[in-house]
């Protein structure tokens, strides 16, 4: 289906079909239980999970194809965010024109700041790259003020253009449409116990992550994709097989910049709004561990990677001390207060520590990410629990063979 | 006129004179070879003729044309092939994307942005590729992770990615260095095979006089970065001037 083999159309049904239950399988837990805490099928959870779902499958592209690992690419999303909000302000609350224009001006600057920064390579490109983002971080809080709107950041306001959507009436701001249909409707669904929500928002964000889903599996499978992995592997055969590998990183640097945007127009679609927080080192820093939380160089890494950790920070941030309270109120006043304080700091405003140790654990163990864990427990399942390496499996090619006589 | 002239090259790195005047010329479907004692500038020779290094003074000129200031890529889109001493493959890779890689060089240039195209709607470079592989008895591990395999069959496999491009010279450095002598004679074989099959011309250097006496034409011994002597094999093997080089004047070749 669409220039898909058999195994990468059922991986990209599967997808479609988690997407589209998203606002159920987030929604475990009924309405008013204690563990209600932990239900993410909230539209703003949502769309966050497809957006940053996006930006990692994106910044994979780079990081996982090529091994180029940047260190600035939260740049881009704001870059992304600006753009759209200016498409906003100037021509409609539609959010086509939002994104596309998100797009285009990421990919012109991911590509001046590409053509620069893959002049080196290693810790040295990771390096300019965040200096780039810095610089973009910086400059819109001084000189790009008139853009960016500085410190308040980048808002919609009554007195704007908009000359598509015609006269403004009444004195609230318009909100983000496709079309017509409102970004922030939804439709709630009580069922079971539970309060299901659709809302478009999230649709819109998870038919574009389906879509640019689709397209990272086909450069994965094209020449291209093996030309990118190519350079990971080794620079100096690619050179000598007549290949100029400059180029072809700079085109992935590009594509994923170009992400990143879309991403960012997203965020904007999502929000009309726009900071240069977005732009932060610590952005860029969140990418990089959701992709290689999730799995550098698979496919379903990163998105995995994406959710998992807007999972833990919407959900664990909201766990306060009254909440723990509420947990442990059985136990003896004394141990109680011991538990809550160590319970505490793994949440609220500590989620940062539950990410860490997560972290830690997944890379310890797991070096292939999210995806690996999955892997071993499939294998678990088809072949048993017995303790199992690499010199357990069946290696045809590997036995010592009788040395071929050249014909 | 040779397919390949090196005309008065030299190369100084500080105060070190790794390339005093060399003068080269590699006659079209002939194997040369370049042997020498350590440091007499054989790979600072071959680097000045890939691209890696430029020459101070002389020219290099390959079927007509110069090659100095032109990047690797660009020399080897001319149509020269390199060959490392220890294998340069891609090692994630699979031996027949290893395969597919070159096929693509050849066929598209240094850079083509094929990200919509399919790897299985390839079915001449495929093809290509295969009958490459099965030429030298590789094609039963296709689908192997090519850093997986031996050295014996890394170094295959590196030829085999040269000569799918098939290119006007193939230049190998030190092909059967670290080899085990069944890896040697295997390689050997195939070296003589591709010479006696194909239109194309190699240069070899090479330490192991085993290698060099059954495979060139014509040898040239270098002696700290000039060239001692060109002849043919047979008269290289009785000349005073190379054992006096290699082994110093009491000893017996």
């Amino acid at each position: 289906m669409l220039g898909l083999n058999k195994k990468d159309t059922t991986f990209l049904l599967i997808v479609i079909a988690l997407t589209i239950a998203t606002p159920i399988i987030l929604q475990p837990f009924a309405e008013g239980s204690e563990l209600a805490q932990f239900n993410g099928g909230y539209p703003d959870l949502m769309q966050k999970i497809a957006i940053f779902g996006i930006f990692a499958v994106g910044f994979n592209i780079l990081f996982g194809l090529t091994g180029y690992l940047s260190f600035g690419h939260a740049a881009f999303l704001g870059i992304g965010s600006y753009a759209a909000v200016w498409m906003m302000k100037l021509l409609t609350m539609n959010v086509i024109p939002a994104i596309l224009l998100a797009m285009i001006v990421s990919g012109l600057f991911a590509a001046a700041i590409g053509y620069v920064s893959l002049r080196r390579s290693g810790i040295y490109f990771s390096i300019l790259t965040l200096a780039f983002a810095q610089m973009s971080y910086k400059m819109a809080y001084s000189v790009l003020t008139p853009l960016t709107n500085g410190e308040t950041g980048l808002q919609l306001s009554l007195d704007d253009p908009r000359i598509l959507d015609g006269a403004m009436e009444g004195t609230s701001l318009p909100v983000t449409n496709i079309f017509g249909i409102a970004m922030n409707s939804s439709y709630k669904l009580e069922a079971l116990g539970r309060v299901f929500t659709f809302n478009v928002g999230f649709y819109f964000c998870a038919l574009i992550a389906i879509i640019a889903f689709y397209v990272a599996i086909r450069l994965f499978r094209s020449p291209f994709g093996m030309m990118l992995r190519a350079v990971k592997s080794n620079q100096q055969r690619m050179t000598y097989t007549g290949l100029d590998p400059k180029p072809y990183t700079l085109a992935a640097f590009v594509i994923s910049g170009m992400y990143a945007g879309l991403a960012g127009g997203l965020l904007a679609a999502m929000d009309p709004l726009a900071g240069a927080d977005r732009m932060l080192w610590t952005a860029s820093g969140e990418v990089v561990i959701m992709t290689i939380l999730g799995g550098a160089g698979t496919l379903m890494g990163p998105v995995l990677g994406a959710g998992v950790i807007k999972y833990l920070e919407n959900i664990f941030s909201k766990i306060n001390e009254t909440v723990l309270h509420g947990w442990f109120h059985w136990l003896p006043d004394g141990i109680e207060d011991v538990v809550i304080w160590v319970f505490a700091r793994f949440t609220g405003e500590g989620w940062h520590l539950t990410l860490g140790v997560t972290f830690m654990l997944v890379v310890t163990f797991l070096p292939g990410g999210l995806v690996e864990g999955l892997k071993r427990i499939s294998t678990r399942i088809k072949h048993g629990s017995q303790k199992r390496d690499k010199y357990d499996d069946p290696d045809p090619e590997h036995r010592p063979e009788a040395s071929k006589h050249v014909a | 006129m040779g397919i390949l002239e090196v005309k008065g090259v030299g190369k100084r790195f500080g105060g070190l004179q790794a390339l005093g005047d060399v003068n080269l010329s590699v006659q079209e479907n002939t194997v040369h070879a370049i042997i020498g004692p350590n440091g007499a500038g054989k790979s600072t020779l071959l680097n000045c003729l890939v691209g890696k290094l430029i020459p101070d003074t002389g020219s290099v000129m390959f079927n007509g044309n110069s090659v100095l200031g032109r990047k690797p890529h660009e020399i080897n889109q001319m149509g020269i092939s390199r060959v490392f001493q220890t294998p340069e493959i891609f090692g994630d890779l699979t031996v027949m994307e290893n395969m597919m890689i070159p096929c693509f060089a050849k066929r598209d240039g240094s850079f083509r942005l094929h990200a919509v195209e399919k790897m299985e709607n390839e079915r001449d470079l495929i093809a290509k590729a295969e009958a490459m592989l099965d030429d030298v008895g590789m094609l039963e591990k296709r689908d192997m992770i090519a850093s997986s395999m031996s050295r014996g069959d890394k170094r295959r496999l590196e030829i085999a990615m040269c000569l799918v491009q098939e290119p006007k010279l193939l230049l190998l450095d030190e092909p059967t260095a670290g080899m085990a002598r069944a890896d040697t004679n295997n390689t050997i074989a195939l070296l003589k095979e591709i010479k006696e099959k194909r239109d194309i011309t190699i240069a070899i250097i090479e330490h192991d006089m085993h290698v060099v006496f059954s495979l060139a034409d014509r040898i040239t011994v270098l002696a700290q970065g000039t060239p001692l002597v060109e002849d043919t094999p047979d008269n290289i093997k009785g000349n005073p001037k190379v054992k006096e080089a290699y082994l110093g004047e009491t000893q017996q070749v």
